[in-house]
């Protein structure tokens, strides 16, 4: 009687010590968790507009690479803040800017004037000046970022890495 | 007694180990599975302790960071002494891994190994295929090139497919909205610490499987497996004709894994390291991305899948042949274990031929466009001699819409779309002006990017490629027409 006490006694024990565990690695888990989770961002955090340049930087009627460097940038980043971009100067104040990530699997697309085509290197994605799909396997066309003018600057929504669930 | 044995005695008194080791040592294997046939999981083994060696020579110099990793690669390749060769050591040394592997898990595939009771160490043996490729993929991110880069940038858009969550899942995958410093740090972190600790982990109990479940015996055909007698059978075998495994199988092991060191050190000292390619710069976009060798296949067949069963095939294929393969022991876990069984042989032939079709295939990559083709490769001299003031008007047109990316001449060219030596036997007039309007069949449509005396200079020149003595395809109805049109008259009405 008393050693069956005493083993339910240390059973208990034993429970409460595993108890005390369960809860102490998840009072640490959540915080690490939350850590672990900390690039997801609401919607829109990481879009910030900026400047790609002067409006007659890009020539009226023509297709030009612009650059920038992404507005979230960390110090240790180097080279690859810096971003390229597609800029479509249709008219007057009427502009295009096409993201350089193909919208198949994201490579570097590259403008022909001459033909007035964007190619895509890695697996022949073909698009027309204006980004619409024309050929090859992307299911859609350029991604765009939004655009607006501001004191003759060409100023672009930009931060992300266009993927088709994530903006341009 | 000597000094050692001395040394060993007072250790053995306090860690009580040498009882143990002569277990592992002389546990009794087959005597036929003492075979050549048994060593490519020794060698895998030794593969991933001289990745672990090398790779933790590498990080005394690699800096992992956006803005270093490249220059600490120069470093290493050309200003330290043998840093060169320690990088082609670690680079071929993935390779054999990921080969060995692979030729290890066709082989116990085929031997049946993984029937009752073996069933979970071929479970492990999944993980560690899996943790492989893992450890392959990230190394390859972490030479942070253009390459790397881009290759990242190809991970993302296929994460970024994943509906509801991609976008999530992507920040997570990147470490942030873009491919930087944080992107390299957590591929560092997995590379360095998270994939190797868990293939240590495997590899433990894979081993400790194969210990106290006995190697496979050599598969006879018709000697089937059941769970009823299985291990009755088994344990009298050993008594049978058991040897322990060290002196007679061990020899064997040992002799291939020193071959295989070697091989990766000659190829390293021949062939030497793989890059660095260009700096990471994603502005420098004359580039055309491609994997390393074990995921081009990959590369090919995400080019060749119709476009609208890229998403599923690229989320749902992955699982479904993960899944296959963890549950294959469960499924087939009973019966015949030698190699007569044709289902099994001919899926591993099937597989075989298509990674290694797909893998040909993307080495060549005739789907992607020769981006410099239309400034780089001449019209070959023979498709000019001789032609008409607008037919040559039309090879410009040719060379300078870029056509040529995507269509040969003479050989030279993208191929993307057919070869053109002879397309005028293929392709009417009227048929060429549509296809070059109108595109169609991976071909962007030109209608508003050529004026109509481009366009008709063009064709004149498309129809003059035909091999000699054949002639081009002609409308019969406009073959009338012709005929019935006096000179002069071409656009004009009778």
């Amino acid at each position: 009687m008393t050693e069956e006490r005493e083993m339910s006694r240390r059973a208990l024990l034993v429970k409460l010590g595993v108890l005390v565990n369960i809860v102490v690695a998840a009072a640490l888990a959540v915080p690490v968790i939350g850590y672990l989770l900390s690039p997801l961002k609401g919607k829109n955090h990481y879009l910030k507009w900026i400047a790609i340049g002067s409006i007659d930087d890009f020539p009226e009627g023509q297709t030009r690479l612009g650059t920038f460097r992404n507005p979230f940038r960390r110090p240790w980043d180097g080279m690859t803040d810096d971003t390229a971009c597609w800029v479509r100067h249709i008219r007057g104040t009427e502009f295009q800017v096409f993201a350089i990530n193909c919208a198949h699997l994201g490579c570097p697309v590259r403008w022909f004037p001459q033909s007035q085509l964007f190619m895509c290197p890695c697996h022949g994605g073909v698009y027309y000046s204006d980004g619409a799909r024309a050929a090859g396997p992307p299911p859609r066309g350029l991604f765009q970022y939004p655009w607006r003018i501001q004191e003759g600057k060409l100023m672009i929504q930009a931060g992300e890495l266009p993927t088709l669930s994530t903006k341009a | 007694m000597g000094m050692l044995a001395k040394i060993v005695t007072w250790l053995d008194e306090r860690l009580n180990f040498v009882e143990p080791l002569r277990e592992v040592a002389r546990h009794p294997v087959p005597r036929r599975s003492a075979s050549w046939w048994y060593v490519f999981g020794s060698a895998a083994l030794v593969l991933f302790l001289l990745q672990v060696v090398t790779g933790i020579l590498l990080a005394l110099v690699y800096v992992p960071t956006g803005a270093s990793a490249w220059n600490s690669l120069q470093v290493l390749d050309h200003s330290i002494r043998l840093g060169w060769f320690l990088r082609a050591m670690h680079g071929w040394g993935a390779n054999f891994m990921v080969a060995v592997v692979l030729i290890h898990m066709v082989q116990v595939f085929l031997f049946g190994a993984y029937k009752y009771p073996r069933q979970l160490t071929w479970v492990a043996g999944v993980f560690l295929l899996l943790l492989t490729l893992g450890l392959a993929f990230t190394g390859q991110v972490l030479r942070f090139d253009q390459d790397a880069y881009w290759g990242l940038g190809i991970g993302a858009s296929i994460t970024g497919r994943v509906p509801f969550i991609g976008s999530w899942l992507v920040h997570l995958l990147l470490g942030g909205p873009i491919i930087g410093g944080a992107t390299l740090s957590r591929f560092f972190d997995l590379h360095v610490f998270v994939l190797p600790a868990l293939l240590a982990g495997f590899v433990g109990l894979h081993l400790l499987l194969v210990l106290k479940l006995g190697i496979n015996e050599w598969p006879m055909p018709g000697r089937l497996v059941r769970r009823e007698t299985y291990l009755r059978e088994y344990e009298e075998l050993l008594q049978r004709d058991g040897v322990p495994f060290v002196p007679y199988a061990i020899w064997k092991d040992m002799l291939f894994a020193a071959g295989i060191v070697l091989a990766v050190a000659f190829c390293a000292a021949v062939l030497g390291p793989f890059g660095p390619g260009g700096v990471p710069n994603p502005t420098i976009i004359q580039t055309a991305p491609r994997p390393d060798f074990f995921f081009l296949w990959l590369f090919a067949l995400v080019a060749l899948l119709p476009p609208q069963m890229e998403t599923p095939v690229l989320l749902i294929g992955p699982v479904v042949a993960i899944a296959a393969l963890l549950l294959l022991p469960f499924l087939a876990g009973e019966g015949e274990k030698s190699w007569r069984r044709p289902v099994a042989v001919l899926s591993i032939m099937l597989i075989a031929v298509c990674l290694g079709a797909l893998t040909h295939l993307a080495e060549t990559a005739p789907w992607s466009p020769v981006m410099n083709a239309w400034s780089a490769a001449p019209v070959p001299a023979s498709d000019l001699r001789g032609r008409s003031p607008i037919e040559l008007q039309g090879a410009l047109v040719f060379q300078d819409k870029q056509c040529r990316n995507c269509h040969s001449l003479g050989g030279v060219g993208g191929h993307r779309g057919p070869a053109l030596d002879s397309v005028a036997t293929r392709l009417t007039e009227d048929q060429m002006i549509r296809q070059v309007l109108q595109g169609g069949g991976n071909m962007p449509a030109y209608g508003k990017n050529l004026t109509p005396a481009e366009v008709t200079a063009l064709v004149s020149f498309l129809d003059t490629l035909h091999p000699a003595g054949q002639a081009p395809a002609q409308d019969a109805a406009r073959k009338i027409v012709k005929e019935t049109e006096s000179p002069g008259e071409q656009s004009g009405h009778p």
